[in-house]
This record gives C-alpha cells, sequence and structure tokens, in this order.
C-alpha cells in the first residue's frame, strides 16, 4: 500500500469554493449561473472518480496543506471511507443542483444567488471533511459547514426560519464547541496525534472511564449526527426550501456528523479499545434509543418534512449501531448505509418537494389520491421508502441484512429485536402514504371525478427518478462500494 | 517593641513615602470634587518622586559635582569615589517624572476646565445625575 | 551601524513634529506625513524583523552609549513580531481613518492626526526598549495621548471617561514607577538585561525584589484591564472618536501584555516567576475569572461598541492565565494570543468604524438589515467573529489550541472550562447580532416576501482594504499558525 501525493483531494473541496464569485457576478443571468453550478459539479464530481481506481487499488493518496503540530496538521488522506462518502456527496450534488434549479424557479424565490453559493460552499466542506487526514481538518470542515449552512437554513427570513435556523445553531455549534474542541483537545494532550490510524491512536494511556466520557462527547459532540437528545435542530430546519433539506439534511450535513462519529470510533479509539472497554455496547445502546424513539414520533407526524426528518434522525443512528458493533458483518452494514440510506431519503425529499410545488400540499393527510395524479413520484417515493425500510429490490435490503445478520452473528438478540421493530416501524409510517395515495379518496375533489396527469416541472422529476434507479440499481451492484469500505476500514 | 521603633526610625523615609501615596490614593478615591481627586493624584506621584530622590542619599555625602581636575573633596588625581557623593542617577530620573507628572496633570486640569463647562459642575455625584438624565 | 531600529521608533515623532507644522500650512498635508510616518515605521519594522530572524537579537545603542549607562533598543524574536504588528495596525488604520476622522472631528482633524503619531512612538517605543525607566516613560507617552485622544470623541462624556482613564491610569503606572525603583536599590542598574543577571545572584526570598515584582505586575495588570481593574476601559473605548478606538483597543493592552511577558520571561526569569514565588494558581483563577466576567458582561450589552470592549477585557484574560500556567505550550499561546487577538479586535474596529460611518449609532436597534447594505463589512466582521469565537481556519481557533493544551498539560481544568465557555458566550453573543443584522426588521409575513429592498451603502474604499487585508491575515495567521510558533516564539522561549 503506499501514499501518493496528489493535488486531487485540494482541487476538488477548491472548484465549489472557486465558482462562488462567478455564481456571485452572474446574479443577474441566471442561466448562466446555473451553467456554472453544473460545471463545477461535473468536473468535481469528475475528479473525485478519478481518485477512485486509486484508492480500489489498495492506495491512498495524501497531501499535506499546512503543518500545525506533529500530529495534527491540516491535511487530506483519501482512503475507501472517504472515497465511497466523496463518492455519494459529489454525484448527488449534481443531481440536486438540477432539482434546485426547478423547486427555486417553480416557487419563484428569492435570493437564488445566495442559495447557490452557500450551497457550493456546504458542498465544499463536505468534500473537505470526506477526505481529511486527521482529527482537526475534520474539524475544521465540520465547523466550516455549521457556517455555510445557516444562510441556506434561515433563507426565507421569516419568524420561523428565525428560531429555526438559531436552534440549529445553537445545538451544532454548541456541542461542537463545547464538547469535541475539548475531548480533541484531551487526545491531543495523552497521545500526542490525532492522525486517523486503523488500531486507533490510544497506546494503553486511557482508562475506562476516561475513554467512556471521551467516547460520549464524541459521540453526543457531533450532533450532525442527529443523536437524541441533540437531535431536534433536525426538524427544526425542515423550515429550509426542499433541496437544501434534500441534500444537506439527508445527505452531507447529516452524514458528515455520522462520518465523523464513524472515524473517530474506527480511526481514534479503534475497534480493540473500544471492544476492551465494552464501549461498542454502550453506544449500541444509545444508538438503539434514537433508533426507536425516532420512530415513534415519525409516527405521530403529519407534515411530511418532519416525519421524514424524524425518519432520517432514525437511520443515522442505524450507521452508528453498525459501526459500535465492531464486527465485520456490522460494520460494512452501518456504513454502506450511508450510501443506501442517501439515495433513498433524498428520493423521498425530492418527492416531497416536488408535491410542494406542484399542489401547495405539505401535510400527509391532504395527500390521499394524490398518487393518481403524480404516478411517477409517488413510484419513486414507494421505490424510495423501500430504500429507507430495507426491503429488495433496493440497496437498503443490502445494509439492513448486514446489520442484522452482525447481530445474530455476535448473539445480541436484544439488538437485533431493536433491528426489526425498527423496520416494521419504518414500514409503518412510509407505506400508507404511497398506499393511500395511490387509492386513497382524496377529500377535496368529488368521488369519481377523472384525474388527470399533472406531475412537476421536469426539472423536479428527472432527479427523483434518477435517485430512485439509483436505489434500485446498488442492490444489484454495490460491490465497488463494499470494496471501497473494506480497504478503508481494513476489515 | 524596640526593635519596630527602630526599624521605623531606621527606614522613615519609606514610611513617608507610604503615609503621603496612602493620602494621595484617598483623595482620589474618595473625594467628590474632580479637583480634590486631581490634587491626591499630585500627591500620590510626589510621594513616588520623593522616594526615588531618598534612595541616592549616603550618609556624610556631597552633592555630586565634581570641580576641576584637582582639588575638590575626595579627588586624587582623577579618580572618584562614589561613597563620596549622593547618587545623582535618581535625581535625573525624577526629572523626567516630574514632567510626565505635570503633562498628567495638564491635560487632567484640561478635561475638567471642559467638564465645568459643558456641566457647570466638579462634583462627581452631581455629574453621574447629569449623565444618566442625558 | 544599522539604525533601523532608531528610524522604527523616531519616524513617527518627527512626523508628529511636521504634521504638526503642516497643519498651518494645510490641513490635509498633516495626514499625508502621518502615513508616510508610520509607512516608514512599517517598512523598518519588517527590516528588523527580517534581521533578528537571520542573526538573533538586535541591540541598539542610543545615542552610542553603551549600557548599562545607556539606553538600549532590544529586539528579540518576540517584539520583532509585536514591532511589526503595531507599525501595519497604525498604517492600516491611518488609511481608514482619512474620511472617518474629517467626519468626526472636522475643525481638529491636524490635532488628531499628531497625538496618533505620538501615540504610535509610544507604542513602538515600549515594545523595542531594553530600559526599565525609559519603559515607564513611553508607557507614560502611550497614556498621556491616548488621555487626550479619547477626549476628542463626544462632548462631556468622553471627557468623563478620559479623566477616570487618567486616574486608573496613573496609579498603574505610577505602582510600575515604585516597582522600578525597589529593582534599582536592588540591583542598581535599569538595563533589564543587566538587571536580569544581577537578579540570579539575589537570594529568591528577597522581599525587596518580591515587593518589585508584584509592584511591576500590578501596575502593567492596571494598564491592560485584567478585571477587575478594567472598570476605565469599557467607557474610554466607547465614547473615544472611531479612528482612534480601532488603533487603540488592538494595540494597548496587548503591548502591556507584551510587558508583563518581558518582565516575566526576560527580567525576573520564568525559574523564579514559576518555582520561586507561588502566585502562579491563584493567577490563573484570576484569568479564569476575567474572561468569565468579560463574557458574560459583554452578554448584557445592547451596544455593539461596549460589547466590544467587554470582549477585549474576556481575551485580557485569555493571556495573563495563559501566560501563568506555567509551560511553555500556555507561554507560547499567550504569546501567539498577542497576534491573534491584536489582529481580531482590529478588524472588528474597523467593521464597527464601518458601521458607524454609515450608521452613525451602533445600538442593537440599529443593526438590522445590514448584510444587506454592508456585505463586505459585514464579511469582515463575521470572520473576525468567527476567529473571536475559535472556529478553524481563523487564528483564534490557533491559540486556543495551544492555550487549552497548555492547560491540560498544567492539569488547569478550570482554565480549559473558562476557554470552552467563554468561546460559547462569545458564539451567543455574535449571532445575536448576526440575526438581528441578517433579518432586518422581525417580518411580520410568513414566507417568502419581497427581497427588492437592500440597498448597499458601503463604507468607502478606503474604509474596506484595510478590512479585507486585516481578515485576510486573520486566516493566514491561522494556518501559518505552526510556523509562527516554531519561528518566533519558541527561539524566544529557549
Amino acid at each position: 500500500m503506499e501514499s501518493i501525493i496528489s493535488y486531487k483531494p485540494l482541487l476538488a473541496v477548491l472548484i465549489p469554493v472557486l465558482v462562488i464569485p462567478v455564481l456571485m457576478s452572474s446574479a443577474r443571468r441566471p442561466n448562466v449561473r446555473e451553467a456554472w453550478v453544473f460545471a463545477a459539479g461535473f468536473i468535481m464530481f469528475a475528479l473525485v472518480v478519478s481518485m477512485t481506481p486509486v484508492i480500489l487499488a489498495g492506495h491512498r493518496i495524501e497531501l499535506t496543506l499546512f503543518r500545525l503540530m506533529p500530529g495534527a496538521d491540516i491535511a487530506f488522506r483519501v482512503d475507501g471511507l472517504g472515497m465511497l462518502f466523496a463518492l455519494v456527496a459529489s454525484s448527488l450534488y449534481i443531481v440536486t443542483s438540477l432539482y434546485s434549479i426547478g423547486y427555486m424557479r417553480g416557487l419563484k424565490e428569492h435570493g437564488q444567488t445566495r442559495f447557490v453559493s452557500f450551497f457550493a460552499l456546504a458542498i465544499a466542506s463536505t468534500i473537505g471533511a470526506a477526505f481529511s487526514a486527521n482529527l482537526v481538518t475534520l474539524y475544521l470542515f465540520y465547523e466550516m459547514l455549521s457556517l455555510a449552512t445557516y444562510p441556506l437554513v434561515a433563507h426565507h427570513e421569516d419568524a420561523t426560519s428565525r428560531i429555526s435556523a438559531r436552534r440549529y445553531l445553537t445545538f451544532i455549534l454548541g456541542t461542537s464547541i463545547g464538547l469535541v474542541l475539548p475531548a480533541m483537545i484531551y487526545c491531543y494532550h495523552v497521545t500526542g496525534t490525532l492522525e486517523f490510524s486503523t488500531s486507533g491512536i490510544f497506546a494503553g494511556q486511557l482508562s475506562k472511564p476516561g475513554a467512556t466520557v471521551l467516547v460520549l462527547m464524541f459521540v453526543f459532540g457531533f450532533a450532525k449526527a442527529g443523536v437524541m437528545p441533540f437531535h431536534s435542530w433536525l426538524p427544526a430546519a425542515m423550515v429550509a426550501p426542499t433541496p437544501v433539506s434534500a441534500l444537506l439534511h439527508a445527505v452531507a450535513v447529516v452524514k458528515v456528523g455520522v462520518f465523523s462519529i464513524v472515524r473517530v470510533l474506527t480511526g481514534i479509539f479503534g475497534v480493540d479499545l473500544l471492544g476492551a472497554f465494552h464501549l461498542g455496547t454502550l453506544v449500541m445502546v444509545i444508538a438503539s434509543i434514537t433508533i426507536l424513539v425516532s420512530s415513534c414520533i415519525a409516527l405521530s407526524q403529519d407534515e411530511l418534512k418532519r416525519r421524514l426528518a424524524f425518519s432520517t434522525i432514525s437511520q443515522l443512528s442505524y450507521i452508528i449501531f453498525g459501526v459500535a458493533m465492531l464486527s465485520s458483518m456490522g460494520q460494512l452494514g452501518g456504513v454502506i448505509h450511508i450510501l443506501m440510506h442517501a439515495f433513498g431519503k433524498i428520493t423521498l425529499f425530492f418527492c416531497a418537494g416536488a408535491i410542494f410545488v406542484a399542489t401547495g400540499k405539505k401535510y400527509i393527510s391532504q395527500m390521499k389520491g394524490l398518487g393518481r395524479q403524480m404516478p411517477v413520484t409517488f413510484a419513486a417515493f414507494f421505490i424510495g421508502s423501500l430504500g429507507v425500510i430495507g426491503l429488495p429490490p433496493t440497496g437498503g435490503f443490502y445494509s439492513k441484512w448486514h446489520l442484522i445478520s452482525g447481530t445474530l452473528e455476535a448473539g445480541q438478540t436484544v439488538f437485533m429485536v431493536v433491528l426489526l421493530l425498527s423496520s416494521f416501524l419504518n414500514a409503518c409510517y412510509f407505506l400508507p402514504i404511497v398506499f393511500q395515495g395511490f387509492f386513497g379518496k382524496p377529500d377535496d375533489a368529488p368521488v369519481n371525478a377523472p384525474v388527470t396527469v399533472r406531475e412537476a416541472n421536469l426539472c423536479l422529476v428527472v432527479p427523483l427518478a434518477i435517485t430512485a434507479l439509483a436505489s434500485m440499481a446498488l442492490f444489484f451492484f454495490p460491490q465497488m462500494f463494499v470494496d471501497l469500505i473494506v480497504l478503508g476500514l481494513n476489515l | 517593641m524596640t526593635e519596630l521603633l527602630a526599624l521605623i526610625v531606621a527606614k522613615y523615609n519609606f514610611w513617608l513615602y507610604i503615609i503621603l501615596m496612602m493620602i494621595g490614593l484617598y483623595a482620589m478615591i474618595a473625594k467628590n470634587n474632580l479637583m480634590k481627586k486631581l490634587v491626591g493624584m499630585n500627591i500620590f506621584q510626589t510621594a513616588i518622586i520623593l522616594f526615588y530622590v531618598s534612595i541616592g542619599y549616603k550618609h556624610g555625602a556631597t552633592l555630586p559635582i565634581i570641580q576641576g581636575d584637582h582639588g575638590g573633596h575626595g579627588t586624587h588625581g582623577g579618580v572618584i569615589h562614589a561613597a563620596e557623593y549622593i547618587n545623582p542617577l535618581p535625581h535625573v530620573l525624577m526629572l523626567t517624572a516630574i514632567v510626565v507628572s505635570v503633562a498628567t496633570f495638564g491635560v487632567a486640569m484640561a478635561l475638567c476646565v471642559r467638564v465645568y463647562r459643558r456641566y457647570q459642575t466638579l462634583e462627581e455625584d452631581e455629574l453621574r445625575i447629569r449623565l444618566s438624565e442625558k | 551601524m544599522n539604525h533601523m531600529p532608531a528610524i522604527l521608533v523616531l519616524a513617527p515623532l518627527s512626523g508628529a513634529f511636521f504634521s504638526g507644522l503642516a497643519a498651518w500650512i494645510k490641513p490635509w498635508l498633516s495626514f499625508y506625513i502621518a502615513l508616510a510616518a508610520t509607512c516608514l515605521s512599517g517598512v523598518a519594522a519588517i527590516c528588523v524583523l527580517g534581521d533578528v530572524m537571520a542573526a538573533g537579537t538586535v541591540q541598539y545603542r542610543m545615542a552610542g552609549w553603551a549600557p548599562p549607562m545607556g539606553i538600549e533598543l532590544r529586539i528579540d524574536p518576540l517584539n520583532a513580531m509585536v514591532l511589526v504588528l503595531i507599525s501595519a495596525i497604525a498604517f492600516l488604520n491611518l488609511v481608514a481613518s482619512a474620511r472617518s476622522v474629517d467626519r468626526e472631528i472636522p475643525d481638529r482633524a491636524p490635532s488628531f492626526y499628531v497625538m496618533y503619531q505620538l501615540f504610535v512612538v509610544g507604542l513602538l517605543g515600549v515594545s523595542a526598549t531594553g530600559d526599565l525607566f525609559n519603559l515607564y516613560v513611553l508607557i507614560e507617552i502611550t497614556s498621556l495621548t491616548s488621555y487626550t485622544m479619547i477626549a476628542l470623541g463626544e462632548e462631556g462624556r468622553s471627557h468623563l471617561a478620559a479623566l477616570n482613564y487618567i486616574f486608573i491610569g496613573v496609579i498603574g503606572a505610577s505602582f510600575y514607577l515604585l516597582g522600578v525603583g525597589y529593582l534599582y536599590i536592588t540591583t542598581g542598574s535599569l538595563n533589564m538585561q543587566d538587571v536580569a543577571v544581577i537578579l540570579q545572584q539575589i537570594p529568591g526570598s528577597s522581599s525587596a525584589v518580591l515587593t518589585a515584582f508584584v509592584l511591576c505586575i500590578l501596575g502593567v495588570w492596571i494598564k491592560m484591564a485584567l478585571f477587575p481593574l478594567h472598570v476605565w476601559l469599557p467607557n474610554a473605548y466607547a465614547f473615544a472618536p472611531v479612528g482612534f478606538a480601532r488603533v487603540v483597543a488592538p494595540l494597548m493592552t496587548k503591548v502591556m501584555v507584551y510587558v508583563m511577558v518581558r518582565l516575566m520571561v526576560t527580567v525576573f526569569g520564568l525559574e523564579y516567576v514559576f518555582n520561586t514565588l507561588h502566585l502562579a494558581d491563584i493567577v490563573v483563577w484570576l484569568g479564569v475569572i476575567a474572561i468569565l466576567a468579560g463574557a458574560f458582561m459583554a452578554l448584557f450589552q445592547t451596544d455593539l461598541r461596549k460589547m466590544l470592549t467587554y470582549i477585549i477585557v474576556c481575551e485580557i484574560g485569555y493571556m495573563v492565565g495563559g501566560a501563568w500556567l506555567g509551560n511553555t505550550l500556555g507561554m507560547a499561546g499567550a504569546i501567539l494570543h498577542i497576534l491573534n487577538d491584536a489582529l481580531m479586535t482590529f478588524a472588528l474596529f474597523l467593521a464597527l468604524g464601518n458601521i458607524v460611518y454609515v450608521r452613525k449609532q451602533v445600538a442593537f436597534s440599529n443593526l438590522q438589515g445590514l448584510f444587506a447594505a454592508m456585505p463586505w463589512t459585514m464579511a469582515g466582521l463575521v470572520l473576525a467573529a468567527l476567529s473571536i469565537i475559535g472556529v478553524p481556519p481563523t487564528c483564534g481557533f490557533f491559540s486556543k489550541w495551544y492555550l487549552v493544551l497548555g492547560a491540560f498539560e498544567a492539569g488547569a481544568y478550570h482554565f480549559a472550562a473558562a476557554l470552552i465557555i467563554s468561546s460559547l458566550v462569545c458564539a451567543v453573543l455574535f449571532f445575536k447580532v448576526f440575526e438581528i443584522c441578517f433579518f432586518g426588521p422581525m417580518a411580520t409575513s410568513h414566507g417568502h416576501h419581497d427581497h427588492g429592498g437592500g440597498v448597499m451603502t458601503e463604507a468607502p474604499v478606503s474604509m474596506l482594504v484595510p478590512l479585507g487585508l486585516v481578515s485576510t491575515a486573520i486566516v493566514a495567521a491561522g494556518v501559518y499558525a505552526g510556523t509562527i510558533v516554531n519561528t518566533l516564539i519558541l527561539p524566544f522561549l529557549q
């Protein structure tokens, strides 16, 4: 395994940042602006893809930018895990950009230039986090992401946005400065390094109480992962326009949170230390609570986006759950769920937005019979929900299968029950929407009136179709991603 | 008791300047009138100047002025015994400090004049009332 | 002999003289002379920095008299950095003041420039000198000019604020002078290096040396506004004219921190301070209290300017606590924070100055819709605020990093906790302000209101360019923090 020095990770992060001044200067020519967004997205995706063969061959790409202290530089290192995340984020950025054109123009939203500029900054931070070589760099991009997404959450500039954006920032900045920062510096103080390594950085310097406190500080500190009780920013952030909710709160922001926890658990603490102190079980318990409680809350939500938000909270903890299992199966299942959930959830959010643009409806109770009017959208919604529930023929089945097998293998029947129960709950809150959509009777229209098919505009429908199909494709072709994870985590 | 008395008598210059300093400090803090505070400030600074000057003193020494090449007290063909002369350095330093003190006093007085012109009073409690009214 | 150090300190002095004369000819000439003088100082400072990094400590004898009789300027890596900082900030502030001084002090602009240059002379001298009494004189030059410049502000209030500052400032400087007197009694010398060598011979139990140390440090603490000796600062900086507040806020207190470090490291020696005296724990607690008090008092302010002055009090707590932690990391963090805090505070006050220029008042109620009206200024303000909160890659994060690491190493968990809490409080503070600036008047309608408003009323370019440069410097000082520590600070501490 060699380390190759290359500027590609830096370029991939810089491209979206460099395009921002261009976007701002073409504020008056929306088509030119959108063209630049796509150009940046495609170049970034191409860069990320071009690095994949190197990683699949078992090597790593490195680049050190600035030296701060030994073991705490600002540096990039691309490995399998980071590659997976970067592929997800960069590919979905292109799809979401198409979607947001349709959404923002469909609703004649204001401040579109500000929107696309901060969107680009957010994606740059996400890719930066994916490629971070150590905890300091990861923290840097984590904070950059929090700040870049604040204007996006507060986009509508009304009273609810103000309060929600405040809550967003309070939870996310408060936990990262209050919990992650001291924990990170303490780790550096004890070990003298923060580089992610496959067996953790501690060499017996931690005692069980110390390690427990640190693990808890990290798991709760990365509040973007939505672990309860620091989860309430997620439903609050749903006031943002749907493209924001879709990409950021289904794919980028929340996945950076979860990704950070995965990195810390596998790269800083290491499987051995966690196993020795039984911290894996502790984290699994925390994750299980979140999984079950948020699924229950999701059942009670009538606003579609809020139901999706609670579903996201639940699904994120699956990933943490899987990694905390400390077994190959569990870790594989957990990490690949990053991929599967991303595609599934983004489909669902795209559908929610399309419904809102086409009909102005936000509440599930209003959506009876809507499936006949918007068949493509609801079909995609069906596929997306299968992906989140974990049923074939979607990729979500693959990750669920591995998670459940992992619990069976380790003989942890309680946790297996948690997984099965939550899958059942998922079905309970998603399938009725689809069912009612296709077979229900709308409250406001006469019973036997002919229904015209009136989908939202093409810019909205094409992306959701693409992601739905991709969800299915991942069921049949997950191999490349599995290889990336195996290489990245040394399974 | 006698040791304490001996101690005080031996270091009387230090005690004197401490008392002066405390008087000045008291005036700066406790007095209500701005001019009195200024005077207190001056006393405070003067106490320190006196302290410095006093540390240059030596028993039985004379003024630090050398008279010509030959002649004068204690010179033997160009060699000067420092013990015969009081230390001039603190005096020199204090010339500077006096200048600083005078300049500060001048600035402070000018400010007092402006304050009086604006508020027609130099009493602190009245000024506080005037300020909170604005 | 290389005369750069002398040029560095004396250029603004002659500039002041000529500015004063030029006032009789043409008032605007005094501005340009001031600009030229500070520029010359800046260039000289950079040359001296180059010399120091190449050859080590630079010693310059004023008028050729050898120390310890003569006064020498002694420039090592620490004060080389501080000198560049002072001259750069003084120069950039002048550029930014071009328009604001005319607006704020229309009839007495030349006197402002004269006093300004004398102030800069004082600061540069404090940082460059190697003589203890010379240091007192220069501190007093700095103070006197700052008293007068504060009084150029709002009629009445600024005079009273300046008077209060005079009273407390005189006490502080006099304590320092007393301390120097005791040092003179015990060592017979006034040159810092000389005193340091002689003090090694004196047993640590000497009460005279202890008195000297306590008095000197107390005097410097009063001057740097360490809580609870800070009472003069908020009013003085809030009522001063903005052109002056912009230069005194980043520099004055930081230069006093430099003086404290100089006294601790060079004159008395770290051995004495930490091993012989047992004050370090108390002082770290003082630092903790200063941090928390400053942060929470800032929270209760309704005026942007007052809020920023309380943040200065908080930052001083960082530096004092960090310096007294007793390990290299803590001291390095404190010194790095001198640089970083000066940059951050300067950026904050530059942005503040721009807002005052456009909107006249900076009570929170007056700040609505600023992001749309003044985007460049707000960008600078946001970056400076992020640095104060401690978000990477700005410089504030990196000095916090060293300070917290030093705290962990010294077992001073209360100090680390205070640092983290103050970061959170500052985050609340600034985002409260940003919310007001971003959202404009509380919208009554829910949803997409017309965004046709937002007329851009930015400050003039001469006020934006310095802000842009300092913002870049904040990020550069952040990512190159490692370089700065390794090339300047650690060699100094060896």
